[in-house]
């Protein structure tokens, strides 16, 4: 879409559209409905997710929950060890006044005035209200980097989606070179072969991939997750799909100019399967960021958890403490939202074209 | 599929001189290409032309080898054996025992009347799981893919609307949505606004099913209308126009146009679905845990407990449990290549 009328005009032609002709049709309306639910289906959870990861514990618990974090006014007063929180009372006559709670017993809650900390109140708890300002608990996501090994998974999850991809895309890309540029005898037998891998998902081989995977020594290290799975059949597919179409004379004359095998691999034929490796790249960082059973099963130590792991054993544990759950599945969440906003053409054309995930 | 990726290819940061995003990726390996330079010459000069081939394959071969096919045999000798040891030279033989422990039932329509019941609780709840969720996503799938093919403004952001969900990780997906439906979440909140009572919405077996239904749907919809979008954009404009210009009803091109062109992708979507659909584990282990007791458990949580989490880790039961899941897999995905080849033959 050309963008060269205004934002405004356009949002006016989006308001206003029908559906060919002048009088309003009854899917018109359903396509609006439609679309506004949408956003509100889709983009709602995440928002609220965002928002509610900005509360401190107590702002989480309130209910019914506010959009917005905030967050319970604190004050210190002198004389009191602990910052005491604000509350705005009324009082006996009617006037309202802001006091600080020392301490509640009941249904009375004694308090004192920040300006003049020596005289107490002893007030009924439903004649005051909490004063609340607009922060964002930043410690929620602060606070996990030292207190739990969110830093460690979070380099697990780098370390095995980086190695991975990097596995992934070169030995991927050498076995669709050799099924694409050669002939030679067998070859059908091995693309046969690894259309016929394609059909084999990792849940129906866990228990032995388990066994393999012990017999060399791999359980709860990190090359556990990122071997098993390095060897994908979609990414030989789709990256021999796209090596067919490079023209076959280009290689014949750089193996006249003396170019060895390698070199025809990897100067000539990768730079021009370049779109369709991204496109794989792309996908792998994917699946591995977000994989969850198999690390599941062979990380039992939460030194080597990765990210996923890490976030599912701590909304699994007894006192789940929310506030750093979603602080922390925000940040699990940010990699995607980037790779998704840069790179949205390359995963929407890649997943069209070859129909896969 | 070529000519489109091809598209992107103007993506040089050498004429715009950019920031690459793919040159994170570009930069490490071509160091690598350049250290194997040398090694892959010897091998050229001593083995000649003609083994070349095998040299490139050779790599991702031992790959599939060692964590596809070999485990695809070692699975079928472990459903054959009993015991908790995990090696094999370990394991006492026992034949198709395993195999008939699980299918032993006495009333096959009652989970209840099998000797491994959670078995069978499994594969029902699967059953019943699959039915509900991809009647409703295909369908949710279509309609919005029909919505998003309309002259509607700003089609690429609500595309990016139904599709990025279909990039979050499970556990995400899955917590995102426990925070919404939690007792004092915002889900009840509205509840109660709208003076409804609470409901706890993971104590019951039913509702527990609707929302991993739900967030099931929720989650893959994106993925499955861009290949229903893509069918319906190759379907040619002039049959639209020769309706329109015959004043044929939308309802009437809907079903004599529309629908028995993209027929064939909705086949495929159909399967696709079914394929994944059977191995849900992920969104509703997180969300759920396979509770309130067994009401959400699936046939893929049944192998995982089995295998590696209860007390007693059965590999056998799991191994057999996870060959009959593969049997299953197998048919749904030679359907799929039946779909496939039907799509594309016409």
């Amino acid at each position: 879409m050309a963008d060269s009328t205004s934002l405004p005009v356009r949002i006016w032609q989006f308001l206003t559209f029908r559906r060919g002709g002048k009088r309003w049709h009854w899917t018109d309306l359903f396509t609006y409905g439609y679309l506004g639910l949408g956003i509100f289906l889709m983009f709602g959870p995440v928002v609220w997710l965002v928002l509610s990861s900005f509360k401190t514990p107590a702002g989480l618990l309130e209910f019914p929950p506010t959009w917005a974090p905030l967050g319970q006014v604190v004050v210190e007063v002198e004389g009191y060890e602990k910052p005491l929180p604000m509350y705005r009372v009324t009082m006996e006559d009617g006037s309202t006044k802001d006091l600080a709670q020392i301490r509640r017993i009941g249904i009375i809650s004694q308090m004192v005035d920040p300006a003049e900390p020596s005289t107490k109140f002893k007030i009924p708890i439903k004649q005051r209200e909490p004063i609340r300002e607009f922060r964002m608990a930043w410690e929620n996501y602060l606070d996990p980097l030292e207190r739990f090994n969110f830093l460690s998974y979070l380099t697990n999850s780098v370390i095995v989606t980086t190695l991975a991809t990097l596995i992934t895309l070169l030995i991927n890309s050498m076995a669709a070179f050799g099924l694409s540029i050669y002939e030679f005898k067998g070859r059908n037998a091995v693309m046969l072969f690894v259309i016929g891998t394609l059909m084999i998902p990792i849940t129906v081989i866990l228990v032995p991939v388990y066994l393999v995977v012990t017999e060399l020594g791999m359980v709860n290290s990190l090359w556990a997750v990122i071997l098993p799975g390095a060897a994908t059949p979609t990414g030989v597919f789709l990256l021999r799909q796209y090596m067919l179409t490079i023209p076959k004379d280009l290689i014949e004359a750089s193996r006249m100019d003396k170019a060895t095998e390698w070199q025809v691999y990897w100067r000539v034929v990768l730079p021009l399967a370049m779109p369709a490796i991204a496109v794989l790249a792309i996908f792998s960082i994917m699946w591995r960021w977000n994989e969850f059973l198999w690390p599941l099963i062979v990380l039992n130590r939460s030194e080597v958890y990765t990210l996923q792991v890490g976030l599912n054993a701590f909304q699994g544990e007894l006192d789940v403490q929310w506030h750093y759950i979603l602080a922390m599945t925000v940040v699990t969440l940010i990699p995607v939202v980037v790779v998704f906003t840069f790179l949205q053409k390359f995963i929407t054309t890649g997943i069209a074209s070859s129909g896969m995930k | 599929m070529n000519s489109e990726l091809a598209e992107h290819s103007q993506f040089k940061d050498a004429e715009t001189g950019q920031f690459n995003p793919k040159s994170l990726i570009i930069w490490p390996l071509s160091q690598l290409f350049r250290f194997l330079e040398w090694p892959m010459k010897r091998i050229q000069n001593l083995l000649g032309l003609g083994t070349m081939p095998y040299i490139f394959l050779l790599p991702n071969l031992c790959f599939f080898g060692l964590f596809v096919v070999l485990p695809l045999f070692v699975n079928f000798a472990f459903s054959l054996t009993g015991g908790t040891n995990l090696y094999l030279d370990e394991r006492a033989f026992t034949g198709t025992e395993q195999y008939a422990f699980l299918l032993d039932c006495g009333n096959y329509a009652d989970p209840l009347s099998c000797r491994e019941d959670r078995f069978w609780k499994g594969l029902l709840n699967t059953a019943i799981f699959i039915t509900l969720q991809l009647t409703f996503l295909v369908l949710f799938s279509l309609i919005t893919a029909l919505v998003l093919n309309k002259k509607i403004q700003a089609r690429g952001f609500f595309r990016s609307v139904y599709f990025f969900p279909v990039l979050l990780s499970p556990v995400v997906v899955a917590l995102i949505w426990k925070w919404i439906l939690l007792r004092d979440g915002i889900l009840n909140a509205w509840l109660v606004e709208l003076s409804f009572d609470k409901i706890l919405f993971f104590v019951s077996p039913a509702w527990a099913m609707f929302w991993a239904i739900f967030i099931s749907i929720w989650a893959h919809m994106g993925f499955y209308t861009l290949i229903i979008l893509a069918g319906l954009q190759a379907i040619p404009p002039d049959l639209y126009e020769a309706a329109e210009m015959d004043g044929t009803k939308q309802e009437r091109i809907f079903w004599r146009i529309t629908l028995p062109l993209l027929w064939p992708n909705l086949l495929v979507v159909i399967v696709l679905a079914l394929i994944k659909g059977v191995q849900t584990f992920d969104e509703v282990f997180v969300l759920t845990g396979g509770g309130p007791g067994t009401a959400t458990q699936f046939i893929v949580q049944y192998i995982y407990n089995t295998g590696f989490t209860n007390q007693i880790q059965n590999f056998g039961l799991a191994a057999a449990a996870s060959v009959i899941l593969g049997v299953v897999l197998f048919g749904l995905t030679m359907l799929q290549l039946a779909a496939t080849r039907w799509k594309d033959n016409g």
